[in-house]
């Protein structure tokens, strides 16, 4: 019943989230600031994450593909589409789930227990749609830059292991990346994240707006959010593999 | 003016308003008391909307706000301030964004006309060269009044305010009471002010209205308050010793 409850004022909550906006100058404002706050200032990480994991892929890679009927140039194809069909979209999205969801959790979460969201609430301004839509936008909006951004760090990660460690020839990891390439792949990727950067922002929304309490309950919350994101992202990336791979 | 009339709430099965009636008039601090956990801060929070009420009527200047279209509603809250324990400024704007907030959202003035306005609201709360600070960076009494900036900036009809001395220190709570009595006064605002501490009671009310396990139990001024029989109204205003031998 539980659980019946909470989609049930899940949905509710979308509903209320994607009504006309009050005033357009000041939402368009909140989307560049959140565009900055979710997303730009996630780069960063994702840089970093993409560049050790690709390397580490092509190092693995490697050391499983022994055979001497394989040729080199395998382990770079295999690390290429490692990462445009599964890092770049849903490891890079479990990492933004804990970034992104806790950081929106825990401040709509803290503007709750701080009488925040009553205080708009009273100014006849309906605070789910001006607190969460531009974030969803925004998120939305950003999250293929991240994509695209992780695809092309993570690959240069596999390159840089080729060159500094001696993994295979710079030249085999070349050819490798450039061989039986399908775009739509990256596609696949694209639509995937949309729909995991919705997930994450409305669920980790959804946690912080109807927390009650004090600090305790929002961290609870923001744990709450990470977790329920992350599962859900797992989720649909059965379902939207199945549904757009096979 | 609004008029409470037989409002009824209940929450999990447990009644926390019964048949409350209360009128709070314009131009006047309008005080509502009560214990913790008498239904005070659930009846303000009944007055603007944030609990709908099971049954009963409340109406600003002849308005029925329960039974008024969401849009309608909506135009009441823009005549609504509001002023909460916490102050409830927005942590990641300036003070001077937090003022200016109403502003841009409900007028079309222009950036010259708001600012001209969000600083004569932190002049009439006696706040200066606070503008570009964070609430974070004020201290609780500051916070309160750059609040009630806020909550005038749009020139509300009616202003709210829910314990607005807890937390704070004897001298800055008069100075709290002060400026809401002078604005409630210059404005003719209709004020209500959720609280339990009897030095603003005694100092700054105009009207009282005493709440007892969520009924309107006594309304008077705090003249008849002082030699009133009513025996609860009694055991909660001379509950100390203090007290009870400034009136002996």
């Amino acid at each position: 019943m539980n659980v019946f409850f909470h989609v049930g004022r899940y949905v509710a909550f979308l509903v209320k989230v994607f009504s006309r906006p009050e005033k357009h100058t000041i939402w368009i404002r909140q989307f560049f600031k959140e565009v900055q706050k979710l997303g730009l200032s996630s780069t960063g990480i994702i840089i970093l994450v993409s560049l050790f994991i690709g390397a580490a892929i092509t190092i693995q890679m490697a050391y499983n593909i022994t055979s001497p009927l394989v040729p080199d140039y395998v382990i770079s194809l295999t690390t290429r589409d490692t990462m445009l069909l599964e890092f770049s979209s849903t490891i890079i999205s479990l990492v933004l789930a804990g970034k992104v969801g806790s950081n929106v959790a825990s401040e709509i979460g803290s503007m709750r227990v701080n009488e925040q969201i009553d205080a708009l609430e009273i100014m006849g301004i309906n605070s789910s749609s001006f607190l969460v839509l531009p974030k969803i936008l925004a998120f939305v909006f950003f999250i293929p830059f991240l994509v695209i951004i992780s695809m092309f760090v993570g690959i240069g990660g596999g390159w840089l292991s080729t060159v500094f460690m001696n993994v295979i020839t710079p030249q085999d990891y070349i050819e490798g990346i450039q061989l039986a390439f399908i775009p739509y792949y990256v596609t696949y990727s694209i639509i995937k994240s949309l729909v995991f950067a919705f997930l994450i922002v409305t669920i980790s929304a959804y946690q912080g707006y109807y927390v009650s309490g004090g600090a305790l309950e929002v961290g609870k919350a923001s744990t709450k959010a990470v977790v329920y994101s992350i599962v859900m992202v797992l989720l649909f990336d059965l379902i939207l593999t199945k549904l757009l791979l096979s | 003016m609004i008029e409470v009339r037989q409002v009824n709430k209940i929450f999990n099965d447990r009644p926390v308003l019964i048949d409350v009636c209360a009128t709070f008039e314009s131009g006047k601090v309008n005080m509502v008391i009560g214990k913790s956990g008498s239904g005070k801060t659930v009846l303000l929070k009944s007055l603007v909307g944030l609990h709908s009420i099971d049954t009963g009527q409340i109406f600003f200047d002849g308005r029925d706000f329960h039974t008024l279209k969401q849009k309608e509603r909506i135009e009441i809250r823009k005549e609504v301030g509001m002023l909460f324990q916490g102050g409830a400024l927005f942590d990641s704007s300036t003070i001077e964004e937090n003022v200016m907030f109403p502003l841009d959202m409900f007028t079309n003035d222009t950036q010259q006309e708001k600012l001209k306005r969000v600083n004569f609201c932190l002049e009439r709360v006696n706040l200066h060269g606070i503008n570009d600070l964070y609430p974070s960076e004020l201290s609780g009494g500051m916070q309160k009044r750059a609040a009630i900036a806020r909550a005038i900036a749009l020139n509300p009809k009616y202003l709210f305010c829910d314990e607005p001395n807890s937390g704070l220190d004897p001298q800055t709570a008069i100075v709290i009471d002060n400026l809401i009595k002078e604005i409630t006064y210059d404005f003719g605002i209709t004020t209500v002010v959720n609280t339990h501490d009897l030095n603003s009671v005694l100092s700054v009310s105009d009207t009282i209205v005493f709440i007892y396990e969520g009924r309107s139990w006594w309304n008077g001024t705090k003249e008849r308050m002082l030699t009133t029989d009513n025996q609860e109204l009694n055991e909660f205003l001379f509950s100390s010793e203090i007290m009870r031998r400034i009136k002996t």
